[in-house]
């Protein structure tokens, strides 16, 4: 689903975000992406969703070549992948609904289609009674799991997380990598970037670990061998 | 590390036919939210905007005005028009035989729509009557006075009755031809000048307001940045970003076009009393010609339209310079 081929990333300044990552993430697989901060984690998110473009390398997204996508077909792109900010990224001035139905809005839902779906969602992060209310009045839990629930609305094949929990205590935490893991197993493709390793030790499954930009460790593989 | 398999490439594609079956009227409804949803917007802050569509609004009631003045001293000018006429004083030579000749071939002219003839007799008489030399006049010997002919014409047409004059001008019966409306000429000479200025003035405005526009909606879009990463997060359009300011602009350009109406309106209702005034006194029917049904939705059409490209310009400008972060 997700395939980096000597991946690397340099930015004008010349900083090396990223320097000749591999790894190929299958459909319906879950990843950790690990490492200190400034490792790489956030940057290789964004080269998924082409926010950024990778100075060399190929990328792979399900099964489109991003290096071959124009810059016009790359909202097509971003509606299939679902994600997950560490600061939320809500629309303030909007409800809860208004909020997680965004995404559908800009698929050309119908209404009636946009409903169901919103409240599936919400019902899923256990928001449905919330969906009058602004996200100011939430608490940071709360916020995080709007914007899960907007990040799954339209059912993408693929999610990602950046730091999903960074701002939550750890009973929160638990709660929100419990909502992953439970996306994963209906079929998701998840890629979850965090520093918190101790909450993710009890959950099995592949970790890709960074360093400077460079992958040091990928558990999988080594299960594999 | 095993370098994991690469799959041949694919194809973009082409458009995302997997939902199709929810596009249609949900096009529509998204295209009428979106303009409701704009308009909300500009009603959230009445105060500033209002202040712009007032700014749009004046800039399009001064041309507008301006035009409705011109097409007032055409209308007047007009009522004029009728009395034009060109005076032919033959040659002393003349007789009346002659005369009445010059006449009847005149009158063949299409040009022309009646010929009066003045003999000399008449002439004097009435020059008696008016100049006041009465006395003086009685002890001339011979009437020195030739034949007139007053040519009415039968078109407003200044240059066409010019090249008539020519024309006449040139026949050996004719001492002095004479244009008796040259200020009417002059007047439609200033009217051609001032109605240039106003296309001028008119074509300045026209970009002072699209600048207004672009400005306003260039505040917009910096204060909704946040909100258009996100939109471009998941899965916007450039087309779908777009849409929300351009019917902003058209709403901006709308409000101003109504405030112009409002303005012209307001001014030539002040006009009308000392106007009904003055043609009284100089025994006219005429009467202001004010906004009709069609220069009225013209009005509001061009406003809306300006309000649009301005906002066009704004957004094509300044949407690509936010991506997200």
């Amino acid at each position: 689903m997700i395939i980096f081929n000597n991946v690397s990333k340099r930015y004008p300044s010349g900083y090396e975000a990223l320097k000749q990552v591999n790894f190929h993430l299958k459909a319906g697989e879950m990843a950790f992406l690990t490492g200190h901060s400034g490792a790489g984690k956030s940057t290789l998110l964004r080269l998924i969703a082409l926010i950024e473009r990778n100075t060399t390398g190929q990328i792979v997204v399900g099964g489109q070549h991003l290096g071959r996508l124009p810059t016009h077909r790359i909202p097509y792109l971003r509606r299939r992948i679902g994600m997950i900010f560490q600061d939320h990224r809500l629309l303030f001035d909007r409800t809860v609904y208004d909020n997680v139905a965004l995404p559908l809005v800009i698929g050309g839902f119908r209404p009636p289609e946009i409903r169901r779906r919103v409240r599936a969602a919400l019902d899923k992060v256990g928001l449905l009674n919330k969906e009058k209310s602004y996200p100011i009045t939430l608490s940071g839990g709360e916020q995080q799991r709007v914007g899960i629930a907007r990040a799954v609305v339209n059912k993408p094949p693929i999610l990602l997380a950046d730091e999903p929990t960074g701002n939550l205590d750890p009973n929160l935490a638990k709660d929100i990598m419990n909502l992953f893991v439970h996306f994963n197993q209906v079929g998701v493709t998840v890629l979850v970037a965090t520093h918190a390793v101790g909450l993710i030790k009890h959950i099995k499954c592949r970790m890709l670990v960074l360093q400077h930009g460079g992958l040091i460790g990928d558990t999988h593989l080594r299960m594999m061998r | 590390m095993k370098r994991p398999p690469v799959p041949p490439p694919t194809p973009p594609r082409r458009s995302p036919k997997a939902s199709q079956m929810t596009y249609g009227n949900a096009w529509l409804t998204h295209h009428l939210t979106t303009l409701f949803t704009s308009f909300g917007q500009i009603l959230r802050t009445p105060l500033p905007s209002l202040m712009t569509a007032m700014v749009i609004g004046i800039a399009l009631a001064l041309p507008a005005g301006l035009y409705l003045l011109l097409e007032n001293v055409q209308h007047l000018s007009n009522e004029w028009n009728g009395t034009a006429q060109i005076s032919l004083f033959l040659k002393q030579t003349v007789g009346e035989e002659k005369a009445q000749n010059l006449a009847d071939w005149l009158l063949q002219k299409k040009e022309i729509s009646g010929v009066q003839i003045i003999t000399p007799t008449q002439a004097l008489e009435e020059y008696r009557n008016l100049s006041g030399f009465g006395q003086a006049l009685t002890a001339l010997e011979d009437n020195p006075l030739p034949y007139v002919l007053i040519v009415q014409l039968a078109t407003a047409n200044t240059d066409l009755g010019e090249r008539l004059l020519e024309e006449l001008k040139r026949k050996p019966e004719i001492e002095v031809a004479q244009f008796d409306m040259l200020w009417l000429k002059r007047l439609f000479a200033m009217i051609a000048l001032v109605r240039r200025g106003v296309i001028i003035l008119a074509s300045l405005l026209t970009l002072a307001v699209l600048l207004v526009i672009g400005n306003t909606i260039r505040l917009a879009i910096y204060n909704r940045r946040e909100e258009i990463e996100i939109h471009k997060l998941f899965g916007a359009t450039d087309a779908f970003i777009r849409r929300p300011f351009l019917y902003a602009g058209g709403w901006y350009g709308l409000l101003g076009g109504i405030i112009a109406w409002l303005l012209v309106h307001f001014c030539f209702w002040l006009l009308q009393d000392p106007v009904k005034q003055l043609s009284l006194l100089y025994y006219s029917q005429f009467e202001l010609v004010t906004l009709d049904l069609l220069s009225s939705l013209a009005l509001l059409l061009t406003g809306g339209l300006l309000g649009l490209i301005g906002a066009w310009l704004a957004v094509g400008r300044h949407l690509k310079e936010i991506q997200p972060r």
